[in-house]
């Protein structure tokens, strides 16, 4: 008997031993004389049924999940005898939480072999390349303005505009950079995709070079991910080894070549100047702006720098057309958002969606509440830079406008849920601990005003003047946020801030706690 | 797996710069590639970087200590890293950091009095809906509870 299986090879299916199910998966096959096929793939992103075995059938792949290597044999057996097992699932497309999702973005990841161009091409792989070949490079960039794609980065530049500045800007060199160094606590999109399906990102930054006229693109991208820099790393041998990569790219005249640059645990390296710094050889010291990267920046050349997220959208822009992307979404925020939905809940993982969804809507109906079944008090969204909202939020749409007219930010995405055990004052006062250690130090509000700021919640914490200086604290954050030189510094103020705010019970002498999550 | 590091030798250290000399903004490349090798960054292969790329050893010292990643010396046997953002702390991560620096006996930053393990923050493995999560000697471990840290730690102290 012949079995054809896939099972994640995603550094968060490893994390919870995907690597031993397969291995216990050929062992069990082995004892039973079947022919086992495994593919490896990225993850579907339906982390708390990971590792999710999948089989293939002809009516499309069932579920198997959570599994563990003690499964193995029963699942075998169950497969064989076409019998029931606790852990099937049906067919994993029918899993309302993943049918739900409109995957633009995401369509390819967990589904085909991610090293495989074979794989990605039967998929809809470089079509948008394709389309992009027979385009002039204005014509591209006017489809990437059209679809109304913003930066995914956070700020939410709009990406035609920011390409289009480039592709003016003469100069002898211009470089694409891809920041894929995703440092936000709640966020892991980018790092799936690079385990995933790594070409759609080399697809988009191929499109990328040939408008814009750069030749050399790097995907800046963390440490803390080696396995997606071991897949990126191979995918660009691969493509470059196809014609895809290197002088006349798929036999045009286009010249276009990457590199990944591995930064070393610097989180302000995710500002893009900092990180330019970092590509460069320096210390990750953010540059003042102007000038913009797109008129002087790495190397000092015209450069575009955009999220992972931004130029992976590209190639369904470019292959479907910019309407097909636009069509989703709400007001000014277009297409749909990978949303990463984390911490405390029950159904964690990545949720790419139209904007407009309402957080309520995330947390408590997608997400299923907490893990640990207690109340949900605050969810933080934006990672680490982002405030922290209550319930009584819930009904904000999630979209870039929406969030700022609140104070808080959607940044790259990531939502972590935190249930009534949290004690605020202490997030708020992490927070500034946090961009204390982040801090490049070079502007004096965000070196100075973080430490500042941690000692005084401190303070507040101890029950020490605490009206006197929870209004300290509020001064600080307003310097934070109006004199610090990038957003590490100006947005520390949002989790503080929001904190203060909405959980304002929680700053002054410490109570006992509640029993903390575990 | 324990790590297998080369012992340092200069001869070893400017074979390593060269291989990496000639690409553009090599610094960090090339203090990366020292450290896979060696297991940290030796004092004495600072100036031979400087050299190598025509930077002043200052410049080449304020790279090095800028970057959390890089070491001035050798860590401990194992190293043990823990989550300590704010999606592991949602998760229950606070207590189970409390529970293995109780463990080992060391606050986290720390390496044991035996050198074997080096216990280290790390601001998110990116395995934040697995939560929470830590790494030992490059691999990754999710849904960390007390039992699965106890094991984490006494793994690492073999």
């Amino acid at each position: 008997m012949n079995l054809h299986l896939f099972v994640p090879c995603d550094a968060g299916a490893l994390a919870v031993g995907a690597d031993e199910v397969a291995h216990a998966l050929h062992s069990a096959a082995l004892e039973r004389g079947i022919t086992l096929d495994i593919v490896r793939t990225g993850s579907r992103g339906l982390y708390w049924l990971e590792p999710l075995v999948e089989l293939a059938t002809p009516e499309g792949r069932i579920g198997f999940g959570p599994v563990t290597s003690a499964d193995a044999a029963s699942l075998l057996d169950a497969i064989v005898s076409n019998g029931p097992h606790a852990l099937r699932l049906g067919l994993t497309e029918e899993i309302p939480w993943l049918k739900r999702q409109t995957r633009l973005t995401f369509a390819r990841c967990g589904i085909i072999d991610p090293l495989s161009l074979t794989d990605y091409r039967a998929h809809g792989g470089y079509k948008g390349l394709e389309r992009a070949l027979t385009l002039p490079p204005d014509a591209i960039i006017a489809e990437v303005t059209a679809s109304g794609l913003r930066g995914r980065g956070g700020a939410g530049f709009p990406t035609g505009v920011k390409w289009k500045t480039v592709a003016q800007t003469a100069a002898d060199r211009k470089f694409v950079i891809c920041n894929a160094d995703e440092g936000d606590s709640g966020t892991f999109a980018d790092r799936m995709l690079m385990e995933g399906d790594p070409f759609v990102l080399i697809e988009g930054m191929t499109i990328a070079g040939i408008a814009v006229g750069a030749t050399k693109g790097y995907i800046y991208t963390r440490s803390e991910y080696p396995h997606a820099i071991a897949t990126m790393t191979k995918a660009i041998a691969i493509a470059r080894q196809d014609g895809l990569l290197g002088d006349r790219i798929a036999g045009s005249n286009f010249t276009f070549d990457l590199e990944v640059r591995t930064g070393a645990g610097a989180y302000v390296c995710g500002e893009e100047t900092a990180l330019m710094e970092s590509i460069e050889g320096r210390r990750g010291l953010v540059r003042a702006k102007p000038p913009l990267p797109a008129h002087h920046g790495l190397f000092g050349k015209p450069t575009v720098v955009n999220n992972l997220l931004s130029f992976s959208a590209i190639p369904f822009i470019l292959d479907q057309g910019a309407k097909a992307y636009a069509d989703f979404g709400m007001g000014r925020s277009r297409g749909t958002m990978p949303i990463q939905i984390a911490g405390n809940v029950r159904f964690g993982g990545l949720f790419e969606t139209a904007f407009g969804i309402t957080l309520g809507d995330l947390v408590d109906e997608i997400g299923g509440g907490t893990l640990t079944g207690r109340p949900v008090r605050a969810v933080q969204v934006g990672g680490p830079l982002g405030a922290y909202f209550p319930r009584a939020l819930f009904d904000t749409p999630f979209d870039y406008e929406a969030f700022a007219a609140r104070d808080g930010l959607i940044g790259h995405g990531g939502i972590v849920v935190f249930d009534d055990s949290v004690d605020m004052a202490k997030q708020a006062r992490f927070a500034m601990e946090f961009c204390a250690i982040e801090s490049c130090g070079k502007c004096t509000p965000c070196r100075i005003g973080s430490t500042r700021g941690a000692e005084t919640i401190a303070r507040i914490q101890r029950g020490d003047r605490v009206p006197e200086n929870i209004a300290l604290v509020e001064d600080l954050c307003n310097t934070l946020k109006l004199g610090s030189l990038c957003a590490l510094g100006g947005f520390t103020s949002y989790p503080v801030m929001s904190a203060l705010k909405y959980f304002r019970e929680d700053f002054g002498p410490q109570q006992p706690r509640l029993q903390a999550a575990e | 797996m324990t790590p297998v590091y080369e012992t340092w030798e200069a001869a070893r250290g400017a074979q390593i710069i060269a291989e990496h000399s000639k690409v553009e903004g090599a610094t960090l490349v090339i203090l990366h590639a020292l450290q896979e090798a060696f297991g940290y960054v030796p004092e004495d292969a600072l100036p031979m970087v400087a050299t190598a790329l025509n930077l002043s050893r200052a410049e080449v010292y304020g790279v090095f200590t800028f970057y959390h990643d890089f070491r001035a010396r050798p860590a401990g046997r194992h190293v043990l890293k823990l989550c300590r953002a704010e999606a592991c702390q949602a998760a229950g991560g606070d207590a189970l950091a409390a529970r293995a620096e109780a463990k080992l006996g060391i606050s986290i930053g720390n390496t044991t009095p035996d050198e074997r393990v080096t216990l280290e923050p790390i601001y998110c493995l990116g395995l934040c809906a697995t939560a929470p999560s830590a790494m030992l000697d490059g691999r990754l471990v999710g849904r960390l509870d007390n039992a699965r840290i106890d094991a984490l730690v006494s793994e690492a102290q073999r």
